[in-house]
């Protein structure tokens, strides 16, 4: 008989939809029917069992042939190499769960490395805005029940987030919207007819770059200046941004959701901050929100882990061994690599060599490169070791961030094949092996005076400053 | 080495032990299998705490350390992590992990701070119960200190509904439901239904502003919720910041927050004497009509509380300090934003709560950071039962709880209260408006035992494991380099014995020695666990509101068992 799961959350985009129902085979070891899951996220669960799966690591040997390892072997590899590197660095997590960005950070902080993620790349600018401004937001539960006026900006839900509108912002019945979509109006900022502004009551078709001019308009008409503002802004006619001001403003709840359309045009984190002000702005007359349409299914996840680890969401630098620092545009990975700083590369959970740019990936490639991921993929193919994990969400269960940071307990479907690890357990693998190395070391310079504290600081490098001398 | 099985023997120290009635006199404490005992074999390791001063583990009742609003702070402010020197993140490793932070320090800080200062408890005052998963997370990486986590009720829709209509004993059986789907401790309330309001722009700001569509006051919450806390016999009492918080002339309000006790007592298992905590008083204590006429509501508002036993608070003590405010009182934290311009975070939960985060310098030379510095002060300084009045700082919202040790030197100096007045700008405003310059009560060491442990284990209902050295609880003891008897008149010495202890003792095990920290045993997660039947209509109640307004499952909503850390069940029957 086969089996019935409920209940079971989605891992592909950060919708991380949490009611899907599973429908797997008598051994529990297929999955043959998926529902509630929109196209991609059933092709995701249908995909995992489907087809031959690589079960071992495997290393490039010196002739350029791979060869299968025991995963002790792969993480004394590991460990081995990271003891030999100066600035190791961790990059990744678009599809771990918590407990192994949990265990990435234990492992970096042994190694004194780098730990960045994917935000890196995509939603840095809206944590960096963030930074700068704050942050007014709700979680998508109170979309559903309250809001009545509905702001895509730079975001295209109905092919990137494909439940995101029916789920929790615009069809959905909530507790004071009894009626649905018939009680929400519908904006949509974007340069492109998407089909996002096919089906919204109102599409500003922006000028492609000119967002924040946009945003100042509508700030011009909350502080009473609408009448300095020119005829056309950023293509949008100032009827239309007198009309849509009104709407912003008499709304009982709004919300703003923003993608990368937003964050990668020109000004960046300095558009999310000035969505922010126009955020602020409103609260004094209505209820708003704002939120960044965050792309993978636990892609917040390791903002939050390393938040209350060292304070800091992303570009996490380790190497001071004693604390942690963060500068994005120092810190972060693409700089790094440009800048050619790193001699180690584990890239897990993503595929790097298929999204950087080809200079940071030519500058990586010098050095050793692992690559820590459940299937094949570009990163995998010009590894060094390529280590397979189980799926995040299918094969393994944890906990993940879905883009409105409400934490959701995902659960495993199938079991992994057997023998294979997931990323944690691969994790404190490594760990524990280079705990072991570390200590060998520490024995084998033991005549060396004084180290810094009562027990040995369990960092590779033990070169870090006193505090006192960097400010 | 970490042996919790060994036997441990702290010898000759000033022994404080409020609920023993011990006074500083010279004794032993011995320790075995992770317990307090009276006495133990002669293989026993010795701690020698001649001419130091021993007690219980500390005890916080009022924090905020682990959850979604916490993280917040840290993630919004890198700032935070900048700043170095002796509290600004500045300590060298210690201990297995990195320590980070200032007002909000990381979780690795926040375990290893707490047991430098011979604390090995903290209660995280407020879990958003959708967000309890990511709370749990946070207490497994805080280390040492066991941890509770309060929920939050005073904006849920389920209790509302059930308050409404009098259905005490449905309401009890949802929040015994919620504690164990969340594995949270006790009831908390954050500006009932004013919270609610927020999301749609407004507030409650007296105890009569009826709630938007829900046709309830926050009157009626609290009594409500105090009457389901009774019915079921909890370990700790409701636990509130009521409304109005932070505003001039809000001592009226919290005066009939406080009446609304009137006549109700309590019978349970725990030991607990009080009916409501409330929390932070000094954001409570206000006087005057404006930010211009503002002024110390301190003997107003413990006149009353002197006066009437069912009834416990803690100070919030503003340490003028630059901070981060966080409560999930969202109109609060929005209207603070709108004196300050700092940067504002918020988050709207749905169903049942809110939060906001905005920065805050409390600068001893602006004249309404000087008063509400007085202002905590007079809170305990007015107190004539020191079992009933605790030191907190709300943390961090007035201030880092890596500031009690200074907080405990104004306390027991005037001189040091003196010397922090001389530093102000406006001494002589902040004096016009508080009472503070005419008090020279000075407490003793045994007022604060019963400040620090004492007292706020007994309000958590937590006396059998904490707060005491008596046979039986936790082997918890903090031995502070304080000599009783020669207490020393440089207030900035006791100061340094609060903030490094000689040693602290987590369960039998030595986990600080001479301020640093040098081992990190397992800490435990404590819970209440309700024993009573299943409540057909709530359990329909809960299907219902989960399958229309929730965002997600409830399949997924209980926290599941692998994801708590260390749990202890504290147990009770339900009537
Ligand atoms: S919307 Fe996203 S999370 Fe939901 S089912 Fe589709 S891919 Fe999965
Ligand atoms: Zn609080």
């Amino acid at each position: 008989m086969p089996k019935t799961l409920e209940g079971i959350g989605c891992p592909f985009c950060g919708c991380s939809c949490d009611d899907v129902r599973v429908i797997v085979s008598d051994d529990e070891k297929k999955i043959l029917e998926v529902e509630n899951a929109c196209a991609i996220g059933t092709e995701i669960f249908l995909q995992a069992t489907n087809h031959e799966r690589i079960t071992k690591p495997r290393i490039r040997q010196p002739d350029g042939n791979v060869k299968e390892i025991s995963y002790d072997e792969a993480a004394d590899y590991v460990a081995k190499t990271i003891m030999n590197s100066k600035k190791p660095l961790m990059y990744g997590f678009g599809s771990t769960t918590c407990e192994a960005q949990r265990a990435a950070a234990r492992l970096m902080e042994l190694s004194g490395g780098i730990l960045d993620n994917c935000a890196s790349i995509c939603h840095g600018p809206s944590l960096m805005a963030f930074f700068d401004n704050g942050h007014p937001t709700c979680t998508l539960g109170v979309v559903k029940n309250r809001a009545d006026v509905i702001l895509y900006w730079g975001a295209n839900p109905v092919h990137a987030h494909p439940r995101h509108m029916a789920r929790y912002s615009t069809y959905p019945f909530g507790f004071f919207k009894g009626n649905g979509f018939l009680e929400r109006t519908v904006i949509v900022v974007d340069p492109r007819k998407t089909d996002t502004a096919g089906v919204a009551d109102y599409h500003l078709q922006i000028k492609q770059g000119f967002d924040y001019e946009l945003f100042n308009a509508f700030r011009m008409v909350m502080y009473g200046h609408e009448q300095d503002i020119p005829d056309m802004v950023a293509d949008v006619p100032k009827q239309s941004i007198l009309e849509v001001a009104k709407i912003l403003k008499e709304a009982k709840f709004g919300v703003c959701f923003f993608g990368m359309g937003l964050t990668h045009t020109k000004g960046r984190n300095h558009n999310v901050d000035i969505a922010i002000s126009l955020m602020r702005d409103l609260n004094a007359v209505s209820k708003w929100s704002i939120m960044a349409m965050r792309g993978h299914f636990n892609i917040a996840g390791p903002n939050k882990v390393w938040s209350w680890t060292y304070g800091f969401p992303f570009c996490v630098d380790l190497t001071r061994g004693d604390r942690a620092h963060m500068n994005p545009g120092e810190t972060s990975t693409i700089d790094l690599a440009i800048r050619d700083e790193i001699d180690l590369f584990i890239n897990i959970g993503t595929d790097a060599a298929a999204n950087f740019p080809i200079d940071a990936v030519k500058h990586l490639k010098k050095h050793p490169w692992i690559t820590i991921d459940p299937n094949l993929s570009m990163a995998a193919d010009i590894a060094d070791l390529h280590i397979p994990v189980g799926i995040s969400g299918v094969e393994v269960s944890g906990i993940v961030y879905r883009m409105d940071n409400v934490p959701i307990q995902y659960r495993k479907v199938i079991d992994m094949p057997e023998g294979m690890l997931s990323d944690e357990e691969l994790l404190d693998r490594i760990s524990d092996r280079l705990e072991e190395l570390i200590q060998e070391k520490v024995k084998a310079e033991k005549k060396k005076p004084e180290l810094i504290s009562s027990e040995p600081v369990l960092c590779t490098s033990h070169s870090a400053p006193p505090l006192n001398e960097t400010g | 080495m970490v042996n919790s099985m060994a036997e441990l023997l702290i010898k000759n120290g000033f022994v404080f032990d409020p609920i023993l009635g011990i006074k500083g006199d010279i004794a032993d404490v011995a320790i075995k299998n992770g317990r307090i005992t009276d006495k133990v074999s002669d293989k026993a390791e010795i701690v020698d705490a001649s001419g130091k001063t021993v007690m219980a583990g500390g005890v916080d009742i009022h924090t905020h350390v682990a959850g979604p609003k916490v993280n917040v702070g840290r993630e919004m402010r890198p700032e935070d992590k900048f700043f170095r020197g002796e509290y600004r993140g500045g300590v060298l490793k210690q201990g297995k992990r990195m320590e980070m932070g200032f007002s909000v320090p990381s979780t690795w800080k926040t375990g290893y701070a707490y047991a430098r200062m011979g604390y090995t408890f903290a209660n995280e005052a407020a879990m958003p119960p959708l967000f309890a998963p990511h709370v749990h997370e946070e207490f497994r990486d805080t280390p040492i200190i066991d941890q509770t986590a309060m929920p939050v009720f005073g904006n849920n829709w389920f209790c509302f509904e059930y308050i409404k209509n009098d259905e005490t004993e449905n309401n009890a059986a949802y929040i015994a439901w919620l504690l164990s789907a969340t594995k949270g401790f006790g009831i908390k309330i954050v500006n009932p239904g004013g919270t609610e309001a927020w999301a749609w722009g407004k507030n409650c700001s007296s105890i009569h502003d009826e709630v938007p569509h829900f046709e309830i006051t926050p009157a009626e919450i609290v009594t409500g919720l105090i009457k389901a806390n009774e019915y079921l016999g909890l370990p700790h009492s409701v636990h509130i910041h009521g409304n109005n918080m932070g505003n001039p002339g809000n001592y009226k309000d919290t005066l009939d927050t406080l009446r609304l006790t009137s006549g109700i007592n309590t019978s349970n298992k725990f030991g607990r004497e009080q009916v409501l905590h409330n929390t932070h008083l000094q954001f409570h204590a206000y006087k005057g009509s404006s930010w211009s006429d503002f002024e110390s509501g301190a003997k107003e508002v413990m006149d009353y509380v002197n006066q009437n036993k069912n009834i416990t608070v803690d100070i919030g003590q503003v340490t003028l300090d630059e901070t981060t405010t966080m409560t999930s009182d969202g109109p609060f934290e929005y209207h603070l934003n709108q004196l300050t311009h700092f940067k504002w975070a918020n988050l709207d939960v749905e169903i049942e709560t809110g939060s906001g985060v905005v920065p805050h310098i409390y600068d001893k030379d602006v004249r309404t950071s000087g008063i509400q510095w007085a202002i905590g002060l007079e809170i305990a300084l007015f107190a004539k039962d020191m079992m009933r009045v605790y030191i907190t700082t709300d943390h961090p919202n007035a201030g880092p709880f890596t500031r009690y040790p200074g907080i405990i030197a104004w306390l027991m100096s005037e001189k040091a209260r003196q010397a922090t007045l001389d530093t102000m700008k406006w001494k002589d405003k902040v004096i016009d408006a508080s009472n503070i310059a005419s008090m020279d009560r000075e407490l003793g060491l045994y007022e604060i035992a019963q400040m620090t442990r004492a007292g706020p284990a007994k309000a958590l209902g937590l006396l059998d494991i904490y707060g005491s050295l008596k046979e039986g609880s936790d082997g918890n003891v903090a031995v502070y380099n304080l000599n009783a008897d020669e207490l020393p008149s440089d207030p900035a010495l006791i100061e340094d014995a609060f903030r490094n202890t000689a040693y602290t003792v987590k369960e039998g095990v030595i986990v600080v020695r001479d301020g640093k920290i040098v081992a990190e045993p397992p800490k435990h997660t404590l819970w209440t666990k309700v024993n009573m039947p299943e409540n057909a209509q709530v359990m329909h109640d809960i299907r219902e509101k989960f399958s229309t307004s929730y965002s997600i499952n409830l399949e997924n909503y209980p926290v599941f068992d692998e994801n708590i850390h260390n749990a202890r069940a504290i147990e009770l029957d339900a009537n």
